[in-house]
């Protein structure tokens, strides 16, 4: 498998403290790579350096050959990289179908048109829909997305960044503040997306990590302690000792 | 069902809006009084600048607390020319609106870049400066203002030197520039400015550059309202810097907040309540800016949509 994306000594400091401390990684084409660690750990910088709501320090990330290390979030999108935020970050005044429709704008031409109706506009709707099915959104599709249930922000959360049509997806907790049934339907969800997609997932569900991930990163202080299979990962001391402790690793 | 109720109350007054607007001008011909004319000859120009301060304000949560800049630059462009004897018309509207977008653009640039309440600090301090700058050419008047001798000439066949027909004129104008802001809100650039407002950063992960488009929106906005600017220089036959005190940017954003912001006719009704409150109140009493003053407070606690708020509210009532 060639790497999609390479990450090499990548640092951040916000004050006196590193985040992200000489991060180096290699994603692969079509794999889901997991990014697990305590709180604090520096997976949400990780994320948000890669998709370029945060700046480098030090360090340079390749995307698929392009050194992407100074791009503005815009410019990274439209190559091929969207993310979702742990902190639900959606247009919350406008409807269900209008987030999503907006993000498949963003990547059919320039939005300088000033005379079409935008919302009877079928490149848009089309797709928009179709991703809306695909998450299982098409119900509140006309409600203002401030009336949406906190599961429902999470399952739009990823219907936005799938509709961009990114090559990589950075999910950042999509699972956070579920409930089992809900998180359920997520994996799955996420099964189906697996093909043709590269993902790089940050998750505390253990368990929603070990049944998606081809490959784990354990990250501990800004740091990477492990990289490897789930197997790998499981069977690994350092992690054991440091994040997982052997109570949770046995009932995965 | 709901949805249709609102409607038709909303279209109902909008067309009443537009039919007084259309017919007063034979009412105040027959009974002889030409104050309403003029009262709503400064309502329907301000109503135009409201509407483009809205685009900015309410649809894009741009607060720009000098947007009167571009009334005083749209009027300056007519007087200017004027002074030397230049009264084409259409020559006086395009460096109106041309400069006006110049000026929006070189402003827009960097205040577009501080967000809160810097924003509304920088874009009122450039609207100053414009202020101090046509107080300081003595030629112009100074702080005294300058009388305009013409109105600008269309030619024969749309003559505004007739006080009728400038009427019509700027009812025209203020139904093209509506229906304008309309398409513009409705269109793909319109949901970008409006996603904009809404959350910034998510537009921008998903590949839009936000500063762009709120730039080019803020520059559609100055035309307009320059547009609006020479509409008023014609209109009061006089141009001075007072145009363009931060009062009076002040006093657009009074509108807006008063109509209801986003809202189409919002700016409409925010001009006529302004427009009409400020004259009858004035004749009550001098201490009528204290009304002013508490009516705002009023709509800002008790009545957020303003009065297209409560249109709408109305309109779900009777059903």
């Amino acid at each position: 498998m060639t790497p999609i994306l390479k990450i090499s000594s990548l640092c951040k400091q916000f004050g006196g403290i590193t985040a992200t401390n000489n991060i180096d990684l290699n994603i692969n084409e079509g794999e889901i790579h997991a990014v697990i660690g305590p709180n604090g750990a520096g997976k949400t910088t990780l994320i948000s350096q890669l998709s370029g709501d945060l700046k480098a320090d030090k360090g340079a990330i390749l995307f698929q050959g392009d050194l992407i290390t100074n791009m503005p979030s815009n410019k990274r999108s439209l190559l091929g990289i969207a993310r979702t935020f742990q902190i639900t970050s959606l247009m919350l005044d406008m409807s269900t179908l209008d987030n999503v429709a907006l993000a498949v704008q963003a990547h059919s031409g320039h939005s300088y048109r000033f005379w079409q109706d935008a919302r009877q506009d079928n490149q848009l709707i089309e797709p928009a829909l179709y991703v809306l099915k695909q998450v299982g959104l098409l119900g509140p599709k006309d409600i203002i997305t401030r009336e949406l249930s906190h599961g429902e922000h999470r399952q739009l959360e990823i219907a936005m960044a799938l509709a961009t049509q990114p090559k990589l997806l950075l999910l950042d907790e999509p699972m956070a503040g579920m409930g089992g049934e809900e998180t359920q339907k997520l994996i799955a969800i996420l099964k189906r997306l697996k093909t043709g997609k590269t993902m790089i997932l940050i998750e505390h569900d253990m368990n929603a990590v070990f049944s998606l991930a081809d490959r784990i990163t354990v990250m501990v202080y800004g740091e990477i302690i492990a990289t490897g299979s789930p197997k790998e990962i499981r069977a690994n001391q350092k992690v054991k000792a440091a994040y997982l402790g052997d109570e949770e690793l046995q009932t995965c | 069902m709901e949805k249709a109720t609102r409607f038709t109350l909303r279209v109902k007054i909008t067309v009443v809006i537009f039919l007084v607007l259309f017919f007063l001008p034979i009412y105040t011909g027959l009974t002889d009084n030409g104050f309403y004319l003029d009262l709503v000859n400064r309502l329907m120009i301000l109503a135009i600048a409201a509407a483009s301060l809205n685009l900015i304000l309410g649809h894009g949560g741009m607060i720009s607390f000098g947007h009167a800049a571009y009334l005083g630059i749209g009027a300056y462009c007519v007087g200017i020319p004027a002074y030397y004897g230049v009264d084409n018309g259409p020559l006086q509207i395009f460096l109106a609106v041309a400069a006006s977008g110049i000026f929006a653009l070189i402003t827009g640039a960097i205040c577009l870049r501080t967000k809160g309440v810097y924003f509304i600090m920088i874009t009122m301090a450039f609207t100053q400066m414009v202020f101090f700058g046509f107080v300081s050419v003595e030629e112009y008047g100074g702080d005294d203002g300058l009388v305009i001798d013409t109105r600008s000439n269309f030619g024969s066949f749309i003559n505004i030197q007739d006080n009728i027909n400038l009427y019509y004129f700027i009812l025209i104008s203020l139904i093209i520039c509506l229906f304008l802001i309309h398409k513009i809100t409705k269109s793909r650039f319109g949901l970008v400015i409006e996603g904009s407002r809404s959350n910034e950063q998510r537009m921008r992960s998903i590949g839009f550059d936000t500063y762009r488009y709120r730039l080019i929106c803020y520059v559609i906005a100055g035309c307009i309202c320059g547009y609006a600017g020479a509409l008023l220089g014609n209109f009061t036959n006089f141009i001075s810097p007072e145009m363009m005190d931060w009062a009076a940017s002040g006093e657009l954003i009074f509108m807006v907040i008063l109509g209801g912001t986003g809202s189409l006719l919002g700016p409409v009704f925010g001009a006529a309540a302004f427009v009409i409150l400020e004259e009858w109140l004035s004749s009550l009493t001098l201490y009528w800016h204290f009304i002013f003053g508490a009516l705002l407070i009023m709509v800002v606690l008790f009545a957020r949509g303003g009065i297209s708020g409560i249109v709408t509210y109305l309109g779900n009532r009777k059903q």
